[in-house]
Parts: structure tokens; C-alpha cells; sequence
């Protein structure tokens, strides 16, 4: 083949590839690639390429959402004049509702404050949030991952606790520019510390990887625990702030002849449904930020 | 004819980039969840129809960086997409002018071979990372992407004649 001058390659074309040069390049690429896994495995080497290839992968995922998002936005321009007066007069309703609870809230907030000043605690109960918008699913069901629309530039950090309006959702796991990867409470590689709300009993709940189901593991068979109790994020571990709503127990069974209870609890955020979701600051997270890296076996061990 | 060859390889970027896309597009609400599972490997039945048409343009090289791409999009450890396109892209490149030869449904037989090579080395790799456990279920992509190749093929043959590339 290299006996024909270029034009004449052109024109007719090799009959066969070559075979040496697919092996030679099955065995480089394929080793790169090897090694590829083992350095992302094992080191966080790589993870400048990765936030750098973002570029070119965020638009892709932004396009992949764009049925999604002009299907609810066709839904606006076709609900009647009614439905929308509905919707805003029971928005209203709430808001005022809200409001209430929100001002009865700030006084207890900061009557607790002051207690905890007298008690000589430091912890604070005010944090600050960033609404985020949900641009895109893993579509490996076995991996419940979602990836919002903030990153790095909004002062994402990897660990950062993420809620929607009605509980704990999971942490950022992967932070890039302008998007950043959550791994939801219900990941087979996700726990969280929680707390019966009931009598504070505490617990590790960790994602069983089926739809919306949370297990609690090693509960004794004698431990107070009841279909219906909330759980709480306890606050150890440091990850996660302390009380806010992770899940409601919904079945518990106490076999004989066991150690441990089998407690399985329903997520009380709307893993599958919000299209927002609030990123938590701590203050004392924000300090503690600087100092402590991600550990990269805490993201895939898990 | 050096326009027309940076304009092919536009038009083959495009249709790996649409596979991506498909690769990503979330599942409607009211699909049931168990429907994730039957997604198949777009981007690499696109990869093995432009090794398949057009060896001496698309091979083992543009596997692997297709591969690293859908590594940083799926969020998968870097190199482990790129690994299973190679080994695919090698096949499919030794092979073409056997596949050329075969019937659409033939293909699909050998395509589903290839993709279940294709999910074996991913599952093999998330193993040794200790992410995953094993069920038959993985290689339901690969099921699914056999029975979606005639038209995938027919599809890009189309746009292949369309744009005069041979």
C-alpha cells in the first residue's frame, strides 16, 4: 500500500487496513486506557481534564434536556386562563401561610440562637442557599445521579449538602464550572447519619439503589423504632447540617433468630420529581472548606 | 478534496454527537424506571457503522476519543468507555469487509455480540473498582441496540449517500 502514490490511494481506495498498524493501536489506546482507570481510580490526577472536557460535554447535556424543558414550557402556553388563576390564587394562599410559619420560624431561630449563645455552643442554625436547576438524569438506572446548572463559579464545593423543599436530596460529588454532579440518598453508594425525630435514636441510613428506598442498617431487634417516625440528618460525620428531614420510616421487621431489624424508610425530598433543588452553606462548612480536600474514595468505595 | 474530507468527518462527529445526546436524554415521567435499562449504546453502534462504511476514516483512534468523551458525560471513570469502544472498533475494523457482505439482521447479530463485548468490559472494569455487582440485566442494551441497528444503519447510510461520502 505504500507503494501507491497518494493520488492513486485516493482514487481506489486500500483493499485491506493495514493489520499492524490496528494492532499497534488497539494495544496503545487500550493500555492508555488502562492506565486511564487506574490513575482515575486511584489518584484525583485527572479531574482538571475532566472539569477542561466539560465544556464540550455541557452543552450536550443541555441539549439532551431541551425536550424536557420545552415540553413544560408548551404546557404553560396551553393551560387555560383558569387553571393559571387556580394555580396563582393556591400559590398565594400558601405564600401567606408560608409567610406566617417563616416569621414564627425566624423568632424561634433566633430564641434558639440566643440560648445556644448562653449555653457557650457555637453552631448556628442560619444557612444560606442557592436554588439550582436540575439539567440532567444519569441514564444508568443503577446510578442515581442528577447534575444541576451551578458549579464552580457559583462557590460549589464537592460534599456540599444539596435539599429540595422537602428534605435532604444527596451531596455534590463532582464539581465543574458551570455543573456539578449530585449523588442522591437513594444511591446503593450513599449514607447518611440520621436521627429518630421520636427519641433521637441514632442511625445510618444508606440508599438501596431501588427507586425511592432508604435502608436503615444495624438496628437491633430490641431498638425503639415504629413505622411513621421521622428521621432527621444528625449532623455527625460533618457532612451533612444537623435536622433536616431525610426520610419517613415505612417498614420495619423484626426477625427472630436475627441481630438486626429489617427498617427500610421512604425519602421525604422528591428524588424523581423536583426540577429544583436548594445547595446548602454552612458557615462553618464554608471555613472548612479550605482545609479538607475530597477524598476520591469516598466518592466511588462508598 | 481536502474540503470534502474535513466536511465528512463533520458530518461523522455530528452523528457521534447526536449519539451522546440520546445517550443522556433523560426518560420521560411516565415511562416506568426499568425502561433505563433498555437504552442501548448509541454512540457505539454509530462508532461501528462509520468503522463498518468508512474504515480508512473512522477507526480505533476516534473510538478511543469518542470514548474519553462519554467517560467525562456519563461521569464514568476516564478510560473506561474508551477501553470498551477500542476493543469494539478493533473488531469491527478487521472485520468490515465480512460485515459489509452480511445482511442487515446478520449485523445485528454480530452488532449484538459487540455491544454485549462493549457492556462486559464496562461491568468488568466498575467490578475491579468494586461499584457494581453482576445480573444478566447488563446486557439488555445490548439486545436492544441489536434490534435498533437496521435502522440505525439504514439511517446513516442514508445521510452517508446524502452528503456523497464514500
Amino acid at each position: 500500500m505504500r507503494n501507491f502514490s497518494c493520488l492513486e490511494v485516493n482514487r481506489i481506495k486500500a483493499l485491506f487496513l493495514e493489520e499492524t498498524t490496528l494492532d499497534y493501536q488497539l494495544l496503545g489506546l487500550g493500555l492508555l486506557s488502562l492506565v486511564f482507570v487506574f490513575v482515575d481510580h486511584t489518584t484525583n490526577w485527572l479531574d482538571g481534564s475532566r472539569s477542561a472536557l466539560t465544556i464540550v460535554t455541557t452543552p450536550i447535556v443541555v441539549t439532551a434536556d431541551l425536550p424536557n424543558r420545552s415540553a413544560r414550557g408548551i404546557e404553560d402556553i396551553f393551560s387555560s386562563r383558569e387553571d393559571l388563576r387556580g394555580r396563582i390564587t393556591g400559590l398565594e394562599s400558601e405564600l401567606i401561610f408560608l409567610k406566617v410559619k417563616t416569621e414564627k420560624m425566624a423568632a424561634l431561630t433566633s430564641e434558639n440562637n440566643r440560648l445556644r449563645g448562653l449555653l457557650g455552643s457555637a453552631a448556628k442554625l442560619q444557612d444560606n442557599v442557592l436554588v439550582a436547576e436540575l439539567i440532567g438524569v444519569n441514564p444508568d438506572p443503577e446510578e442515581q445521579e442528577v447534575v444541576i446548572d451551578k458549579g464552580a463559579e457559583d462557590a460549589v464545593f464537592v460534599g456540599q449538602p444539596v435539599l429540595d423543599s422537602r428534605g435532604l436530596v444527596g451531596q455534590v460529588v463532582e464539581v465543574t464550572p458551570f455543573s456539578s454532579r449530585i449523588l442522591l440518598i437513594s444511591d446503593e453508594r450513599h449514607s447518611v447519619p440520621v436521627q429518630v425525630l421520636r427519641n433521637n435514636l441514632r442511625l445510618i441510613a444508606q440508599g438501596t439503589g431501588i427507586g425511592q428506598r432508604l435502608e436503615l442498617l444495624h438496628v437491633s431487634s430490641t431498638a425503639d423504632i415504629k413505622v411513621g417516625d421521622q428521621l432527621l440528618s444528625s449532623g455527625l460525620g460533618n457532612r451533612f447540617p444537623v435536622g433536616y428531614p431525610v426520610g419517613v420510616v415505612d417498614r420495619v421487621d423484626f426477625k427472630p433468630g436475627k441481630p438486626f431489624a429489617e427498617v427500610l424508610a421512604k425519602p421525604n425530598a422528591q428524588l424523581d420529581r423536583s426540577s429544583h433543588v436548594l445547595l446548602v452553606f454552612t458557615e462553618s462548612r464554608v471555613l472548612e472548606k479550605a482545609n479538607t480536600g475530597f477524598e476520591k474514595s469516598g466518592k466511588r468505595g462508598g | 478534496m481536502g474540503d470534502e474530507k474535513t466536511g465528512g468527518l463533520v458530518v461523522i462527529w455530528i452523528t457521534i454527537v447526536v449519539g451522546m445526546v440520546l445517550a443522556v436524554v433523560p426518560m420521560p415521567q411516565f415511562a416506568p424506571v426499568e425502561l433505563g435499562f433498555l437504552r442501548p449504546d448509541w454512540v457505539a453502534m454509530v462508532l461501528v457503522y462509520w468503522i463498518i462504511a468508512l474504515p480508512h476514516r473512522v477507526g480505533i483512534l476516534t473510538a478511543w476519543l469518542a470514548g474519553i468523551v462519554v467517560d467525562v458525560l456519563l461521569g464514568s471513570l476516564i478510560g473506561q468507555h474508551a477501553l470498551s469502544y477500542v476493543l469494539i472498533a478493533y473488531v469491527a475494523a478487521s472485520l468490515y469487509q465480512r460485515l459489509r457482505m452480511f445482511s442487515v439482521w446478520q449485523q445485528a447479530s454480530i452488532l449484538f455480540a459487540l455491544l454485549g463485548v462493549n457492556e462486559l468490559v464496562g461491568f468488568w472494569i466498575e467490578s475491579i473498582a468494586g461499584l457494581k455487582n453482576w445480573s444478566l440485566w447488563y446486557l439488555l442494551p445490548a439486545l436492544s441496540g441489536a434490534f435498533l441497528w437496521p435502522w440505525v444503519f439504514l439511517i446513516l447510510r442514508f445521510l452517508r449517500r446524502g452528503v456523497g461520502m464514500t
